[in-house]
């Protein structure tokens, strides 16, 4: 017999949902993918590019959502994470997960119906990795959870590319390379501020598995990595002046900050003052990935 | 013994919203289906 009083008798609003979906991640999904789009040779149809981006945007949501189904019993015991909707006892757990499913499937099938097979498989592939190979296997069993997890953070500007002209090229193909090998310093550096709540949660994260000293250098050579290589699209003609000028000094300011973190004792239980360079590497690196798209999406509307 | 739920008015109120909600977007996604079926057909056709 099905238990009404956990489905009925409870005050979850719109508003518990809507953060399952994790709107933060959504948000960065759709600004990124809006690029991809715009970016993309063609004439585009409007219509059409809104309800691809919007099938992308309910993807990445029904993915948080399995998410925060799959990691409530973790979520509860981090500062970070306990105020999630699940942990704090506002949705019963299975509704998560019923959203999740619910989403995914409308989701691609939206973007079948707009954008064409392509699209609609990577879409797929997309929220099967992050749900299932990143959140299920990876998270807690390897350090290189988030390195791999985060191709499913890369992929937006890609799928919205295959969205729009049915195929997929080399620019776009930089673009998830871009967002891939930012994904690592970007986490890092907040994992170093919070890594004794991954420890209390036994999620191998790199500061809790290396050490505070080798994720700070993990970082630089990440910045390393991540600085020529946003440089990249300007060889191929994607970006033009403002993207060459933006990726440069954003390129420089990114490994400037990194060789900081390397050089500092952050994450050591050192204080605020030591921690500082890794919460400036972590909101700048916000800040660089914003600006390079940024610079892409402008040079195509002016 | 009175097995039906009560629900505080709290609870009755946070229900109809969330049906709302459910209503509004099942209502989008027909508008949705409706919009992309267009659009295809002023392209040309409705294959992919």
């Amino acid at each position: 017999m099905v238990d009404l009083s956990v489905t009925e008798a409870r005050t979850a609003t719109a508003a518990d949902y809507f953060a399952l979906l994790k709107p933060r991640v959504m948000s960065l999904v759709v600004f990124t993918a809006l690029v991809g789009y715009v970016a993309a040779p063609g004439a585009g149809d409007w219509v059409l590019g809104f309800a691809s981006i919007l099938a992308l945007a309910l993807g990445a949501g029904a993915s948080g959502a399995l998410n925060m189904w799959y990691d409530a019993d973790i979520d509860a015991l981090m500062s970070r994470t306990k105020a999630r909707p699940i942990p704090s006892g506002r949705v019963p757990k299975e509704e998560a997960l019923t959203l999740g499913v619910a989403l995914s499937i409308f989701s691609v099938l939206t973007m079948q119906l707009a954008a064409g097979p392509l699209a609609a498989a990577l879409l797929a592939f997309t929220i099967v990795f992050y749900a299932v190979v990143y959140t299920m296997w990876l998270k807690r069993s390897t350090a290189q959870n988030i390195v791999i997890g985060g191709l499913a953070g890369a992929l937006p500007p890609a799928i919205a590319w295959a969205a729009k002209t049915g195929s997929l090229s080399l620019e776009p193909l930089i673009l998830v390379a871009i967002i891939f090998f930012w994904t690592p310093p970007h986490f890092w550096s907040l994992s170093l501020l919070t890594r004794r709540d991954y420890a209390a949660a036994d999620v191998p994260m790199l500061p809790v598995t290396a050490g505070a000293r080798a994720t700070r250098l993990s970082i630089f050579v990440y910045a390393l990595i991540v600085a020529p290589l946003a440089f990249a699209p300007v060889l191929t003609g994607l970006g033009h002046t403002i993207y060459a000028a933006t990726s440069s000094l954003g390129g420089l300011a990114f490994v400037a900050l990194a060789a900081r973190v390397a050089f500092s004792r952050a994450g050591e239980d050192m204080g605020a003052k030591a921690d500082a360079p890794a919460r400036r590497m972590f909101a700048y690196s916000i800040l660089y990935l914003f600006a390079l798209f940024a610079a892409l999406l402008i040079e195509r509307l002016v | 013994m009175d097995e039906s739920v009560k629900l505080t008015p709290e609870q009755e109120k946070a229900r109809k919203q969330r049906n709302l909600l459910i209503g509004l977007s099942v209502a989008a996604f027909v508008a949705l289906v409706f919009l992309i079926t267009l659009s295809k057909l002023a392209n040309g056709g409705i294959a992919p």
